[in-house]
């Protein structure tokens, strides 16, 4: 059974899995990279952690399982639902290596993603979620984890988390 | 300004020292360099038109004359933390390394525990203890916009931080809290207590409307009790950092010379600072202290322009 008030460890196969629906450590590597392109090597330091239902920690270096604390690291994705969805705070510490179903924002664009609205956008990849960058001191940033469907970018971006720009 | 003036006898140019007290400071930010570094936010700064001065003493500290953090492009992507110049004190003293394993014991909302996983480059372990369950709320929401990854945060009252929450399956459980403690010890502990907060009267002048003599010597029991618990847990060689946002020697300096004596097994080192600062006081109404605690210093506000802080370095007997 999952307990959802503790930590632990993911499992790093389907064969080491003893809780049933637990993403397993390959799994989530394998989203990351079928999803954005993102190379496992990445996250070759992390150990990834499930705490609540289908909520996937994400934390430099280990620790034993499991941990009854707080915070671990920081929250990575969501698992456990049809659509695994990542993070605002993965895709800003992460998304900069993402190579796929990467969305680049105006500033404009952008100012409307972070107020939490939705915009009409011309995208010709992939429905579903996106890592949304903007440009900020000249290069490209990830800012955050937009919906992609019936040509509407959804702004995922948590109440607490929305700024007017 | 009444409760102030019981400094008098410690603070050379007294005058100074209350006028200082009485102007405004301005915001700060610290750069976090765990998603970009001070170069890239200074572009990030120029570019959204926002004016800084950086702090002379460190690189990634930026006074904002006329803008507060929050609401600008930097902030929301995480290069930036509102954080005052002189809370960046104690950190930068504890100095962890990158691998390291480190306590801050009093930690939420968050501003330190950030900045020792930057300076760590994010590896290593940063053990982020709150008795308080809404302040760690703040301090996990921080860590998260900052994107710290090497963070553990627990809650509990520091006088009694278990060395082993990790791999205790049942919640709360007694055996967590007895002598049969003998988990692996830190390498550094930060030990950033709550106080009454004197030193902050530029950025809230209402601080000291509630001050006490009874609230000073009661919030000085439990940092006696924090910083004990510290000592204990790091390791013979590692280094403990108590600090504090007061001026009053019953917060400061007696608490070093109390743990001096009753739990003893370190030693009061001097370090350097780039602020000018004093050291620590020897003598308060009549009570002497342990001369060690002169190595401690204490930052006034009218010698770097910030807000006042007391910070002693601390180091483990071998």
């Amino acid at each position: 059974m999952n307990d959802s008030h503790r930590f632990d460890r993911l499992p790093a196969t389907a064969d080491e899995r003893e809780v049933e629906g637990r993403a397993t450590r390959e799994e989530v590597l394998t989203w990351w990279e079928d999803r954005f392109g993102v190379d496992p090597a990445v996250f070759a330091d992390y150990t990834f952690w499930e705490r609540g239902s289908g909520k996937v920690w994400a934390l430099r270096g280990a620790e034993p399982t499991p941990v009854d604390i707080e915070g671990l690291g920081i929250t990575f994705m969501r698992t456990r639902q049809e659509h695994w969805k990542p993070t605002l705070t993965a895709v800003q510490r992460f998304g900069g290596h993402a190579t796929a179903n990467v969305v680049h924002l105006t500033r404009e664009q952008a100012a409307t993603f972070m107020a939490g609205e939705d915009q009409e956008h011309d995208w010709d990849g992939d429905w579903g979620y996106l890592v949304v960058t903007a440009d900020v001191a000249g290069e490209p940033e990830p800012l955050g984890v937009g919906l992609y469907v019936y040509g509407e970018l959804r702004s995922q971006v948590p109440k607490g988390r929305r700024r007017d720009l | 300004m009444t409760v102030l003036e019981r400094y008098e006898p410690l603070v050379d140019d007294f005058e100074a020292f209350l006028a200082a007290c009485e102007r405004p400071l301005p915001a700060a930010v610290r750069v976090n360099t765990i998603k970009t570094t001070v170069e890239r936010a200074m572009r990030a700064l120029d570019e959204a038109d926002i004016a800084y001065e950086r702090a002379d003493w460190h690189p990634g500290l930026f006074r904002l004359p006329e803008d507060q953090p929050g609401a600008n492009w930097p902030y929301v992507h995480g290069w930036l933390h509102g954080q005052e110049e002189v809370s960046a004190v104690p950190a930068t003293v504890l100095d962890p390394a990158p691998g390291e394993r480190v306590w801050d014991a009093c930690a939420a909302p968050g501003s330190k525990t950030t900045q020792l996983a930057a300076i760590m480059d994010d590896a290593g372990r940063v053990v982020a203890t709150d008795n308080n369950i809404g302040r760690i709320s703040a301090l996990r929401s921080n860590a998260e916009r900052l994107g710290v990854t090497n963070v553990a945060i627990t809650h509990e009252d520091a006088r009694n931080h278990s060395l082993k929450p990790f791999g205790v399956s049942e919640s709360h459980s007694e055996a967590r809290r007895t002598q049969s403690d003998t988990g692996e010890g830190y390498d550094r502990a930060l030990v950033d207590v709550p106080c009454s907060c004197e030193g902050t009267i530029r950025k809230n002048p209402d601080t000291l409307d509630e001050w006490s003599l009874e609230h000073v010597e009661g919030i000085a029991g439990a940092q006696k009790g924090i910083l004990r618990r510290a000592v204990q847990v790091t390791r013979p060689g590692g280094t403990v950092v108590y600090s504090t946002c007061t001026f009053a020697p019953e917060e400061n300096e007696e608490v070093l010379d109390y743990v001096l004596a009753e739990e003893g097994g370190f030693r009061v080192v001097d370090f350097d600072l780039p602020l000018d600062a004093v050291p620590g006081v020897t003598e308060w109404q009549g009570r002497e202290y342990d001369g060690q605690v002169a190595n401690a210093k204490r930052i006034y506000p009218h010698h770097n322009d910030t807000g006042g802080f007391f910070c002693a370095k601390l180091e483990v007997s071998e």
